[in-house]
């Protein structure tokens, strides 16, 4: 009784997490975070640190990861039956996607509809440029972290990405081998795996 | 538009890109690109598009550019499959972790095919930007306004929703006031 009670109130949890999640994993990391550690302690701090790590390092977008551990780990230890945890999973994985996919579909069809109206294409013309800028902020944060003192600024290298000169050597490698090299990114990955193992 | 994509086809192709996106919804960019082009499934002037509204909507970007995609191949039935595909090896990944490997981030082997991974990413996420760029920065009012984008997020630390939001209305007025003139 108590686990289907915590397994309703994850569903709602994880729901309104998806709801007003604006600005992707991350942002969804620290939601996550205050209800699970702080308004409902179903986990401790350090527990939920570990399961951040692990989402950051395996594939797959981080907010799933994290929304399938967290789901795994609060009923798991509650009940102590794997198959209750993979329950578990599976109803903070679902309702963190629910609201995307009904406000996503909405998106989706006013474009299909719009696609080649004139006024739309205008408007979209501004926001492509945008998109591509943010895609190259995606790709510096990567790199650089930036400090502000007043009027000047600090730039520091991400070591957790960037761990030394073999680093780079990776970085400018897996971009010849896909601008020039036309090799699929599928590859670049596997290779740089390879490549960070022999290395390291 | 061209023959049907089976449901079944799209789940697995959009598994494959949820298992090689590693460090969240813009290093499934590159995947979704080459998947897409090499299908040619999606038009190629879609994609930054698709990423635009993906991420001016609330939850995952990756999961959001799923139900996108899925819909623009084969309606709700397909964004359903696109978005099933794209978390499964998570799931599945995950629940293993959580079950069997508790010293997974701890393990050196771990660590090190990780150090290797997580530049090559970054290269990968600026391949996409630059074939992007290539295409849609036709004007230099349009180079400006990647730049300023580029700029505000990554020097100034603005969240992405919002450089999306101000350049929505921006747009929204030059191409009204444009449109009003030309009447």
């Amino acid at each position: 009784m108590e686990i289907l009670l915590t397994l309703l109130q994850l569903f709602g949890t994880f729901f309104v997490i998806g709801l007003f999640t604006i600005g992707g994993g991350y942002a969804m990391l620290s939601l996550i975070q205050g209800q699970v550690v702080v308004d409902h302690a179903w986990m401790s701090e350090s527990a939920f640190t570990d399961i951040v790590a692990i989402s950051q390092m395996t594939p797959g977008p981080i907010g799933i990861n994290c929304a399938t551990y967290v789901g795994y780990d609060v009923i798991a230890g509650m009940s102590g039956s794997h198959l209750l945890g993979i329950v578990g999973s599976l109803v903070t994985t679902l309702a963190l996607v629910i609201p995307s996919f009904i406000i996503m579909l909405l998106i989706v069809r006013a474009y299909t509809k719009f696609n080649h109206n004139p006024f739309f294409e205008g408007v979209m013309s501004w926001l492509r440029p945008a998109v591509v800028g943010l895609i190259g902020a995606a790709a510096v944060v990567l790199l650089f972290r930036f400090t502000w003192d007043g009027w000047s600024v600090k730039a520091a290298v991400v070591r957790e990405n960037i761990a030394d000169w073999k680093s780079w050597l990776l970085l400018g490698g897996a971009f010849v081998a896909s601008y020039w090299g036309k090799v699929g990114p599928i590859a670049v990955i596997i290779l740089a795996g390879i490549a960070g193992f022999l290395l390291y | 538009m061209k023959e049907k994509v089976s449901l079944w086809r799209l789940f697995l192709v959009f598994s494959k890109i949820g298992a090689f996106t590693i460090g969240g919804g813009y290093a499934m960019i590159p995947i979704i690109e080459r998947e897409m082009k090499r299908r040619g499934w999606i038009p190629e002037e879609e994609l930054p598009d698709i990423v635009a509204l993906s991420q001016s909507a609330p939850g995952l970007l990756a999961v959001n550019i799923s139900i996108f995609a899925g819909y623009r191949l084969r309606g709700v039935k397909g964004s359903v499959a696109a978005t099933l595909g794209s978390i499964l090896p998570s799931f599945v990944i995950i629940l293993l972790i959580a079950m069997v490997f508790t010293a997974f981030k701890d393990n050196a082997i771990v660590q090190r095919v990780f150090l290797g991974i997580r530049p090559a990413v970054i290269a990968l996420i600026a391949v996409p930007m630059l074939n992007m760029a290539r295409r849609s920065n036709k004007t230099w009012w349009a180079w400006l306004i990647s730049a300023l984008a580029l700029a505000g997020v990554a020097f100034l630390g603005i969240s992405p929703i919002w450089i999306l939001l101000v350049t929505l209305v921006l747009a929204v007025s030059f191409v009204y006031y444009k449109e009003r003139r030309a009447r």
